[in-house]
């Protein structure tokens, strides 16, 4: 056990580092500086500003400058407004966050809940809507559906106000984030379901006469929730970049709408930091869930 | 032949025997064998899939979704007497004001000019506020992201077929070797890397314009870059998988031992027994890559301006979504269609070719 959850910290730094130094020199591949104006500046000034930023040691300083900073919680300063980004994140995060968390639990239920009926009453009226729907909602990208759920709740209908300063309403973004994860997890709840219900187990509970929600409950709903936890650490990485383009659309100011401003913008600081700071949200998430995962599963042998 | 059996002379019955007397059975005539023959072909595995895959009436659905896509894109432009990135004009002079026409709309000039007698093609799904028919812009961008879509899955298939097949058969360090990188670009968060490139590369590379790549456009070529750099692991993974319990084979054993190269092993006797699996997997990569696609155009990193795709449609069109919501309807809808129709096929040729994955 502790082997293996060492063995996964190992590659999950050198995931993040990987991914720190790919976003470094790519952006650093990019031509043209930070200091490039339209109106030149003079040589001083740059010059001055190079050794202000550390831009004149060579690359591989830079890079470890730039790591050294990343362990100290310092993301650099943003290019197009010359705001602290690590300030920045402290004040979107939390918006994403709630977003992204609520999203998460609502497919997972709703899902759950979904594949489960789905599964007991298989080859019936419900199982068909339930599959139908959740197939439809698969090929339905989120940035569009958003879109409409925007176009018919607040400017057709008027019934959910627009996103602003004092008018928060979670349920438009969170519907259209947790769309997909809930189709998927359906049709995966539902298979782990009749897989579980198939199980020897169940049949021996049947003949001693159990109640049948006990069954149900206690026995098969248990063992089919296995994979919806495997699935909820990549699901994770979904609602991170799925929340992107919804909080683009439904203009809320969180870390996932800066991403996307920045780059319209080719803010290429913002662009770098945001990079990471993710990077390692997702690569800590499937490390929890992992773990996790084997924890709740005493069958899964560690190797 | 002195020990051939001779229903006449058969050995003498034993009392108590259950040996029946052939002499009371009757001959069966000509007709009567004929009946007994098998009269339908043996089916090879490829029309096995065929048959399973036409009885399944979504999979069928989406195949003739696709094929009303495919023709209507490849027809449209021959009909339709506008181009993509045409600015309406009538008679030589610009048309001020064919802008965010209606469906079946026809702006004030063009009515004039239908007044006077001429004929003028209706804009079937009106006009752009940049005053280009929308209808023929709506075509090319399912062209754009049909065309992504197939050959970034036919690159990922490329790549991970050669990168798992080579990994996979010669085995040993060199497979772990292989498969430690794959498991370190599996690890990394492949949305955000995706993003990060196509913001970079496009500024990076450059083709002389009148090349092939120089009119895909350097996003587009950035684009297939970001599939083949990124998108190959899982598909390696898969056919690594494959080899490892094909090679466990006889005819495996039976071919290396009658001096076959390992080439002509992976070719001839490896490949063909994970077709099914590389065919059910790019089949459903092909969606993804649309998704991708259009995400990427969404947010503004896709296709360059003026060439359309479905995804940057819907991003334009949500500058005027109060009062022209026609606009991002066409686009969406194309989307989801493909994307739905491309699922459905995928999960019937996982269906039929594949039963091991059949739930």
């Amino acid at each position: 056990m502790t082997r293996y959850i060492i063995k996964r910290l190992i590659l999950a730094i050198l995931t993040v580092f990987i991914i720190a130094a790919i976003t470094f020199f790519l952006m650093h591949a990019v031509p043209g500086g930070p200091f490039n104006r339209e109106k030149a500046l003079s040589e001083a000034t740059i010059q001055a500003l190079n050794e202000r930023y550390g831009l004149d040691k060579p690359l591989i300083a830079q890079f470890g400058l730039y790591l050294k900073g990343l362990l100290h919680g310092d993301f650099g300063v943003s290019l197009k407004n010359g705001r602290e980004i690590s300030s920045i994140f402290a004040e979107s995060f939390p918006i994403s966050c709630k977003l992204g968390l609520m999203a998460v639990g609502v497919a997972l239920v709703v899902g759950t809940v979904l594949g489960s009926i789905a599964a007991l009453m298989r080859n019936k009226m419900p199982d068909r809507i339930i599959i139908f729907v959740t197939t439809l909602l698969t090929s339905i990208p989120s940035f569009i559906l958003a879109t409409f759920l925007l176009l018919i709740f607040c400017i057709e209908l008027g019934w959910v106000q627009v996103w602003s300063a004092n008018s928060n309403n979670y349920i438009l973004p969170v519907c259209a984030l947790a769309a997909y994860p809930m189709a998927y997890t359906t049709r995966l709840a539902k298979s782990s379901m009749l897989d579980a219900l198939g199980q020897d187990y169940i049949r021996t509970a049947r003949a001693k006469g159990v109640n049948k929600f006990v069954i149900i409950f206690k026995h098969a709903l248990r063992n089919s929730l296995i994979p919806v936890i495997t699935y909820a650490g990549p699901q994770i990485a979904y609602i991170i970049t799925g929340s992107m383009v919804i909080e683009h659309v439904f203009t809320i100011g969180g870390i996932g709408s800066k991403f996307v401003s920045a780059i319209g913008n080719r803010d290429y600081t913002l662009i770098m930091a945001t990079t990471i700071f993710l990077a390692v949200l997702m690569v800590a998430a499937t490390l929890i869930c992992d773990i996790v995962y084997k924890l709740v599963d005493p069958r899964i042998k560690f190797d | 032949m002195d020990n051939q059996y001779n229903p006449n002379e058969a050995p003498a019955k034993h009392m108590f025997s259950m040996q029946l007397d052939p002499q009371m059975f009757e001959k069966a005539t000509d007709e009567e064998k004929q009946q007994q023959e098998v009269m339908s072909e043996s089916t090879t595995f490829f029309r096995d899939g065929m048959r399973r895959l036409r009885k399944n009436k979504l999979s069928m659905f989406g195949i003739i979704v696709l094929f009303a896509i495919l023709i209507g894109i490849t027809a449209a432009p021959h009909i339709v007497p506008y181009g993509y990135e045409e600015i309406l004009s009538v008679e030589g002079r610009r048309d001020k004001g064919a802008k965010n026409l209606k469906p079946f709309e026809y702006s004030k000039m063009e009515q004039q000019y239908i007044a006077k007698g001429g004929e003028r093609f209706p804009h079937i799904f009106g006009t752009d506020e940049q005053c280009r028919d929308y209808f023929i812009r709506v075509i090319y961008g399912t062209r754009v992201s049909l065309t992504v879509g197939f050959f970034a899955s036919i690159i990922v298939l490329i790549i991970g077929m050669l990168y798992g097949s080579i990994s996979g058969y010669i085995g040993g360090r060199v497979d772990m070797i292989m498969m430690r990188i794959v498991d370190v670009i599996y690890s990394l968060p492949d949305m955000l890397m995706v993003i990060l490139l196509s913001v970079v590369l496009p500024s990076l590379i450059s083709f002389p314009p009148d090349s092939f790549f120089g009119k895909m456009g350097p996003n587009m070529v950035s684009l297939f870059i970001v599939f083949g750099l990124l998108y190959w692991v899982g598909m390696a993974r898969l056919i690594r998988g494959q080899i490892l319990s094909i090679k466990e084979n006889d005819y495996i054993l039976a071919a290396q031992s009658t001096g076959a190269s390992a080439g002509r092993i992976i070719r001839r006797h490896i490949i063909p027994n994970c077709l099914s699996v590389i065919i059910v997997s790019t089949a459903l990569q092909i969606p993804s890559a649309i998704f991708t696609e259009s995400y990427l155009s969404f947010i503004g990193l896709g296709v360059q301006a003026p060439m359309p795709s479905l995804g940057s449609l819907a991003n334009a069109a949500r500058g005027g979504i109060n009062t022209y919501p026609f606009k991002l309807v066409y686009p969406s809808i194309m989307i989801c269609l493909i994307v739905l129709s491309l699922n459905l096929l995928g999960d019937g040729l996982r269906d039929a070719f594949d039963p091991k994955l059949r739930r």
